[in-house]
């Protein structure tokens, strides 16, 4: 997946794309943040100088899908019950609900806050579970869930493909429901080894370094943590760039090549 | 065998143990776990055949198309119709969110009627025998026009049968919900004599001087402009935002250019005077397609001289040189205006300088312009016949006086109601419809509103859901929502190009609904008469067949799109007594000259300025936030129940507040508790609360969240055309 943030306006239909589809449930209170539970969540960035030269940048976050060296991913490798698992085959790190026993250390484990507990079952007012999607199951209380790429729809996509007697997945007919939804067109997504989708065009991902990107406006969020991941901002802007990453204050300027 | 202490322990200790080292606990801990997971609670998702239906939003005036996946009989996504040409494939916050509002608990299942305070379910018999009792009464009593209607739109099937019904019943006092768009009609209309429909074409504009504007954040058409924005980058265009506060727009634009609120026209004017001073102004268009420009310019070289400008603004004379240079060098430049997302008129002035400038760079009805898109030309009823107390209502002033003053621009001033309905010894109004707008939520000084709407002695709501509005009617008759009914939607706002939607059912009315269409058409029935004559229909199915020829393709298509309609400067396109753009004429010089429009309250005592903004995470238009939209709002504008307002950390601290401290906001209007949330993109001096909060009812997952704006301002009305000019409000903001 490839996020344009200079295209990104920050309207959060993303985030409401992605409730509808994945059936995320919704409280009454769901202000704090920590413990809402959204698979994706646009962050406000500022530069952090005065008025006027105030500047912000919005910044989507779905989950990053680590690779890590080998397919460990940080919150693979810690999950006792393997409810949690990378697949070689599409580069998505997997959640099994019902294998998930809760213990948290996923969570713990994950730089990016994308992995959220469910604190309560969810709850739809009456009349409002109607609108669930079955394609994706509901969860329960007690288990961690996160952004799946909605791999239901990866697999709806392989089924389609099988049955018309094809292996290949054509890259129109697997997007995720915030690609789909995204007004502003910033989010790119296919598959990042394939030549000929997009995602691979604008970031060309350099696999002998772990998949760094050889765009100059391109960066992963914590990259030098060696996460891997399948997630590429673009900007044009050098402090959003910087955002993405933690800097001694004296390092100086770092240019992610 | 003697049971013995020792025999007893030894027992029972062995037996546990035993137990213990059995499968048996942990099996049953297990069990336990499973069958409280698998608990009803947690609902399972029926399967069902997945099928698609095209339709058109409605949930605010954008002409989204819309894909509806459903499921078996249940609706369960969503998404933008691909191919669209307002939206292609893309949708907002809210579209995505609708389903909330169709299953959602804040529908109104039954006609309602309120006795003594409680609300009691009615048959629709009773209710529109109820509504057809009190209209034959003030019929007979010779007070027809005392019967008034607020819509949302005066085009468009519904909008069009409720005024139809008004007139032959005998009201000229039909409304209309205020917008930017009155501003910009009558700034098309003054200038280029056209009554139409104003078009920005943004994916092919260069360069975006915007006066304010939310372009991404809900002005016009959202997911058009924001589309047309993406475009407009890709094809390497610049845009600059003027406002005092680094709104998602300004933190988008490639320059933000911070000015004392309010004070947008001004800037508008000292751009337009460094153009025609060093001459950058477009030749062609100016002496070819245009008049008055002398006298105009006279009117901007003497009074706004970028000094000047200067003064009032607060920006350098260098800003206001370099943007005009830039705009007017740029190939297809285009000023927009209206703050935020358009939802308050504002001054006339403000807009007429913005599209004046327009003007100058020559970027009129052409590619990358500002376009003057016709209005929709489909509804063609013959002349009803009109009785003579029909007659005689209608000769009858309006209500907001709208026709009887010589300086009154509008064609409905609906924020004079409350006041003239409050001021009386008798409301001058008996009986209200409210169809497809929340007045009671979403116009200035909430309080002064309500008290208006307690005199009405029957106020008569159409809504769907159970709004501000609705909770304060007497009668509530529930129309179908969008995803259950037939209706035409007009036009797209803000889309350069005519185009007409169809909004269709995508699953059967769930409740005891009924559309409002068909509601008016039995209550015409009911009157019998003239009225009744002037509704020949059945239905509305019926009627809007009739209507719309093209049904059948519409209801395949889902819109029809005039693509070959282009506007040009050629003969024709300016309607004006000169055929040409008017920079000025006798109707322009008429009107009160620019002046800032002030804000209302003591400025020694309220020493800030409250001004709103929107988000498209916050809906504060007709519909409240469904829960997704709440669940999607940053925690920097809701903590809790309680709304976060920007402040400049240089403001707070010399008012003694701190970040996320609690703070009493007041206003001449209204106050109340709000948390305060330092904010570097904002000018010292100025607070920001978002609109759309603090909506009352019973409605757990919005109402009680934050403040109203709307509760805390008050309208001022602008000398030009009586519409409401307020940008902001002075206020306080002090410790707890």
């Amino acid at each position: 997946m490839v996020i344009d943030l200079d295209k990104c306006v920050g309207c959060g239909t993303c985030m409401v794309a992605c409730m509808a589809e994945n059936n995320v449930p919704f409280r009454e209170d769901d202000t704090d943040k920590l413990i809402s539970v959204a698979w994706m969540r646009v962050y406000r960035l500022t530069n952090r100088k005065p008025y006027p030269d105030t500047e912000e940048c919005f910044l989507p976050r779905p989950c990053q899908q680590c690779e890590g060296h080998a397919g460990h991913s940080p919150c693979v490798s810690v999950c006792p019950a393997t409810a949690t698992d990378y697949d070689m085959d599409t580069g998505i790190v997997s959640q099994i609900y019902t294998r998930c026993f809760g213990c948290r250390y996923c969570m713990a484990a994950c730089p990016y806050h994308v992995r959220q507990f469910n604190w309560w079952d969810p709850v739809w007012p009456d009349g409002m579970e109607r609108s669930l999607n079955p394609n994706v199951s509901v969860r329960m209380r007690g288990i961690v869930e996160k952004c799946s790429f909605c791999i239901h729809r990866y697999q709806l996509a392989k089924e389609e493909a099988y049955a018309e007697g094809r292996r290949e997945i054509e890259e129109h007919a697997y997007q995720t429901a915030c690609t789909q939804a995204c007004p502003a067109g910033a989010i790119t997504f296919g598959d990042l080894n394939n030549p000929k989708h997009a995602v691979h065009q604008m970031v060309r991902p350099d696999l002998k370094h772990g998949g760094k990107s050889k765009n100059p406006k391109a960066f992963r969020l914590l990259e030098r943590l060696g996460t891997n991941t399948k997630v590429y901002y673009l900007s044009s802007r050098e402090w959003v760039r910087r955002a993405g990453d933690n800097y001694l204050k004296n390092e100086g300027k770092v240019k992610h090549t | 065998m003697k049971i013995d202490r020792r025999s007893f322990l030894s027992f029972v200790i062995g037996g546990a143990a035993g137990t213990a080292l059995s499968p048996l606990p942990w099996k049953l801990i297990d069990d336990s776990s499973i069958w409280s997971q698998n608990w009803a609670w947690t609902p399972v998702p029926e399967k069902g055949e997945i099928t698609y239906v095209n339709s058109t939003c409605t949930l605010c005036p954008g002409g989204c198309g819309i894909t509806v996946r459903k499921v078996g009989d249940r609706v369960v996504k969503i998404d933008g119709m691909k191919g669209h040409p307002v939206n292609d494939g893309g949708i907002c916050d809210l579209g995505a969110a609708g389903i909330q509002l169709l299953y959602g608990p804040t529908r109104v299942k039954t006609p309602k009627k309120k006795i003594n305070g409680r609300w009691h379910n009615i048959s629709w018999e009773a209710a529109l025998s109820e509504i057809t009792e009190n209209l034959q009464d003030l019929r007979t009593n010779g007070l027809p026009h005392s019967v008034a209607c607020i819509c949302d739109s005066d085009r468009g099937t519904v909008p069009e049968l409720l005024n139809r019904f008004l007139t032959v019943y005998g009201s000229p006092n039909f409304f209309q919900t205020p917008s930017i768009e009155d501003n910009y009609e009558l700034a098309l209309y003054l200038t280029q004599g056209v009554r139409a429909i104003p078009g920005f074409d943004v994916p092919h504009s260069d360069f975006i001087l915007s006066f304010g504007s939310g372009l991404i954040e809900g002005w016009q058409s959202p997911v058009y402009m924001i589309k047309g924005k993406s475009a407009f980058k890709q094809n390497g265009g610049r845009m600059q935002q003027i406002e005092p506060r680094l709104s998602k727009t300004a933190a988008k634009s490639d320059k933000w250019i911070a000015i004392k609120p309010g004070t947008e026209g001004a800037m508008a004017l000292g751009i337009a005077n460094v153009i025609i001073n060093e001459g950058l102004y477009n030749r062609d268009f100016v002496e070819n397609y245009s008049s008055g420009f002398a006298e105009w310019k006279k009117l901007v070289i003497d009074g706004f001289s970028p000094s000047i400008v200067s003064k009032i603004t607060g920006s350098e004379v260098a800003t206001i040189a370099s943007l005009a240079r830039e705009f007017a060098r740029a190939r297809r430049p285009l000023a927009i205006c209206g703050r935020g997302a358009g939802k308050t008129p504002g001054s006339l002035q403000d807009f007429l300088a913005v599209h004046m400038l327009n003007a100058l760079v020559g970027n009129i009805n052409r590619a990358g312009g500002m376009v003057a898109v016709t209005e929709p030309d489909y509804i063609n009823w013959p002349e009803a016949e009109m009785d003579d107390i029909a007659s005689r209502g209608m000769q009858q002033t309006r209500i907001d006086a709208v026709g009887s003053t010589e300086n009154t621009q509008a064609r409905y001033v609906l924020n004079r109601l409350p006041e003239i309905v409050n001021d009386a010894a008798e409301s001058p109004i008996r009986l209200l419809f409210v169809s497809g707008c929340n007045p009671v939520y979403a116009m200035a000084d909430t309080q002064a509103v309500v008290k208006a709407f307690e005199r009405i002695p029957l106020v008569v709501s159409f809504s769907s859901y159970m709004d501000e509005t609705a909770a304060q009617a007497d009668l509530i008759l529930p129309n179908h929502i969008y995803l259950e009914r037939y209706e035409d939607v007009p036009f797209a706002r803000g889309f350069p190009k005519p185009i007409v939607g169809l909004t269709q059912p995508v699953i059967e009315p769930l409740y005891d609904t009924q559309h409002t269409g068909d509601v008016i058409i039995q209550l015409a029935k009911e009157m019998g008469g003239t009225v009744a004559e002037a509704f020949p229909w059945d239905n509305y199915q019926g009627y809007l067949e009739e209507t719309l020829e093209e049904l059948a393709s519409l209801l395949e298509k889902g819109f029809r799109l005039n693509d070959e309609y282009s506007s040009s400067n050629g003969s024709g396109a300016f309607e004006t007594e000169s055929s040409k753009f008017e920079f000025s004429n006798s109707e322009i010089k008429a009107l009160p000259p620019y002046t800032p429009v002030p804000a209302q309250g003591d400025e020694s005592f309220y020493q800030l300025l409250l001004v709103p903004y929107d988000s498209m995470r916050l809906a504060s238009g007709y519909v409240g936030s469904p829960p997704f939209l709440v669940k999607a709002l940053e925690d920097t504008i809701l903590k809790g129940n309680d709304v976060l307002v920007e402040v400049n950390p240089a403001t707070a601290k010399k008012l003694g507040l701190s970040n996320g401290q609690y703070a009493t906001l007041s206003t001449p209007t209204g106050s109340g508790r709000v948390k305060v949330y330092f904010f570097d993109g904002i000018m010292p001096g100025v607070v920001a609360i978002p609109r759309g909060l603090g909506h009352t009812g019973e409605n757990k997952f919005l109402a009680g969240k934050g403040l109203n704006y709307n509760a805390l301002c008050a309208p001022v009305e602008d000398p030009a055309t009586g519409l409401d000019a307020a940008w902001g409000i002075r206020a306080k903001l002090a410790k707890v």
